[in-house]
């Protein structure tokens, strides 16, 4: 590095760069906060009982198996659109009934397969959770997953 | 080890040293139920062994750093550090909350999000840890020498406590916690933590090669700003499908495009400086970490995040073995192997002997990032075949995991070795002190501290 840039300089524009750029996030991530809230997601559909279902989601930890709009761990399906892969969007009860039965055969026991715990979650938490994985399919992802595969 | 005070990172280096034991203990069960799902799956499934996995991972990472900063700040300051008292309470309580969380975590008591798992307590706990830690060395620096090193270490760990505030803020809308849930994750690793790696590879390479502070001070505000330029605004390559803007498609790959430019500038550096100095510090295990550190973060967390940063390529490799290819990696890469080069280079001073085990400490290094590369390369190709079947064939997600069963257990096999490196790593630092040519040793000692 040369003599004329000196350390002085290189502190400047460290620091007034970074101030700059912080400040450019900060101001992108409010606009970004405003377009979830208002456009990407169903602010009318965010009921209490999606908002539970996102609770009864943290609570039994199911990030650290699966991911959800491709966040968490890579041991178990994408749930993001797990709504649409039971058919939720076309027969919503019978998509709520599916989950219950799934929630209550788990875990499988076949031996050399994944085992999902069983959660002993109530009928009400399974419903609340299907509220949640319901909405959550209806968010704006930018049509990702590229197939129902997830 | 010229100041007394510096003897606190010694319990800090153990701290780690034990829960970095812990995460490779766990990593390998993790590993194991990939391959043998039956594994412990009532007692304890899959998703508790990942949380302790990766929060140990994490504190120790921490620990690692807060034990560096007690230790090269006394140096870099020229003074006593303001409370070794407080320090050693610190640590006490970090270890309590630490270990109170993994036991927790067993009984299934946790939060629910990624990483966040901690219960508010706990949570709470780390902030008055991150505090006390903050008070301690920023009055250290204040009443001491100010150097660039401490300047940068400081507003990196700063940035740390800052941002993990974010951590008590948990909307209902989904799409809302997960943005606001990457200004601690993505700005801490992508972040603030890069400074904090950088001012201590720059510690490392002034006490080691001896080349003129001003030369390294220079190279040191280079690596943190082209770090912060790139990092902070490519933490949009986190907002492409989570229900934000189509516009951070660009700006995210973009930016985090030149997140390499970060890591390929502490290659040249750590290199040019090794280079200019012609010295041979006589701590060889300590020179190789430092260096190592440099090319694995480059290859880790910069070329394969690269690999993948891409909006339209993204699109396809969300959240596959990609990346976790990637996450494994960068985090050894930059994380794991600066701490492990701090340590191995303060050690000696800490427990006032000569470097020693050099042997077992460079068969660790090559052990863990043989090992760590190995596990990189085979997640790699399992991303991209499950990328390529599930992804763009639209095969179901459990049938495409039994394509790519064998890649799981190659997986497992760089872990065991990974494993091996830990525990002669861990014999070589705690072990006891082989002297290995004193005369030359003390000589060198004097030439280059």
């Amino acid at each position: 590095m040369t003599e004329r840039f000196t350390k002085a300089a290189a502190r400047n524009i460290f620091y007034g760069g970074s101030l700059f750029f912080f400040a450019t996030f900060v101001t992108m991530t409010a606009l970004s906060h405003n377009y979830i809230v208002n456009t990407s997601t169903d602010k009318k559909g965010l009921t209490e009982a999606v908002v539970r279902g996102k609770h009864v989601w943290e609570k039994n930890s199911c990030i650290n198996c699966h991911t959800l709009l491709g966040e968490g761990a890579y041991f178990a399906p994408e749930l993001g659109n797990v709504w649409l892969r039971y058919g939720g969007d076309k027969d919503p009860e019978g998509a709520v009934m599916a989950l219950k039965g799934w929630m209550a055969a788990q875990p499988s026991g076949i031996e050399g397969r994944r085992q999902m715990p069983q959660f002993n979650l109530s009928e009400k938490e399974v419903e609340d959770l299907a509220a949640f994985l319901e909405w959550t399919s209806r968010i704006n992802t930018q049509n990702w997953p590229p197939k129902l595969s997830g | 080890m010229k100041y007394e005070s510096q003897k606190v990172a010694l319990y800090y280096f153990a701290a780690a040293m034990g829960l970095f034991g812990v995460q490779i203990l766990v990593g390998l069960l993790a590993g194991t139920v990939y391959v043998l799902p039956n594994t412990l799956s009532e007692l304890l499934p899959f998703n508790i062994i990942r949380m302790i996995h990766t929060n140990a991972l994490i504190v120790w990472l921490l620990i690692g750093f807060f034990g560096a900063a007690y230790y090269l700040i006394p140096e870099e300051a020229e003074t006593e550090l303001h409370s070794p008292k407080l320090a050693l309470i610190q640590l006490g309580l970090f270890v309590f909350g630490a270990l109170a969380a993994v036991v927790g975590y067993v009984f299934r008591i946790h939060e629910g999000r990624e990483f966040l798992e901690q219960p508010l307590w706990i949570k709470a706990a780390i902030v008055v840890v991150a505090l006390m830690f903050l008070y301690n060395v920023t009055l250290t620096v204040l009443k001491g020498r100010r150097t660039v090193i401490t300047n940068i270490l400081l507003v990196g760990m700063w940035g740390i406590a800052i941002f993990f505030l974010f951590s008590f803020y948990n909307p209902g809308n989904l799409a809302l916690d997960k943005m606001y849930w990457w200004y601690v994750v993505h700005l801490w690793v992508e972040g603030v933590w890069e400074l904090v790696l950088a001012s201590i590879l720059a510690f490392l390479m002034i006490k080691m090669t001896g080349v003129d502070r001003e030369v390294v001070e220079k190279w040191l505000y280079a690596m943190v700003g082209l770090a912060l330029f790139s990092g902070i605004l490519g933490t949009g390559h986190h907002y492409y499908w989570i229900g934000t803007p189509g516009y951070w498609q660009w700006i995210g790959s973009l930016f985090s495009t030149l997140e390499v430019a970060p890591f390929f500038t502490m290659v040249v550096f750590a290199f040019l400086m090794v280079w200019k100095s012609g010295r041979r510090h006589p701590n060889k295990a300590a020179m190789l970490w430092s260096l190592g550190c440099a090319v694995f973060a480059f290859f880790g967390a910069g070329l394969w995040g690269f690999l993948h940063t891409l909006a339209p390529i993204n699109y396809y490799t969300h959240g596959t073995q990609v990346t976790a290819a990637h996450g494994h990696l960068a985090f050894y890469g930059a994380y794991a192997m600066i701490n492990l080069a701090i340590i191995t280079y303060a050690m000696p001073y800490l427990r006032g002997r000569a470097p020693y085990n050099q042997t077992l400490n460079i068969w660790s290094f090559w052990l863990m990032s043989g090992g760590m590369a190995f596990m990189t390369f085979a997640l790699t190709a399992a991303g991209i075949v499950q990328t390529h079947l599930q992804r763009v064939m639209g095969l179901g997600y459990m049938e495409v995991q039994e394509q790519i069963a064998m890649f799981y257990w190659l997986r497992l096999g760089g872990g065991v070795a990974v494993g091996i490196g830990v525990v002669v790593y861990l014999y070589a630092i705690f072990g006891p002190a082989r002297e290995e040519r004193p005369v030359a040793v003390a000589g060198g000692l004097q030439a280059a501290e």
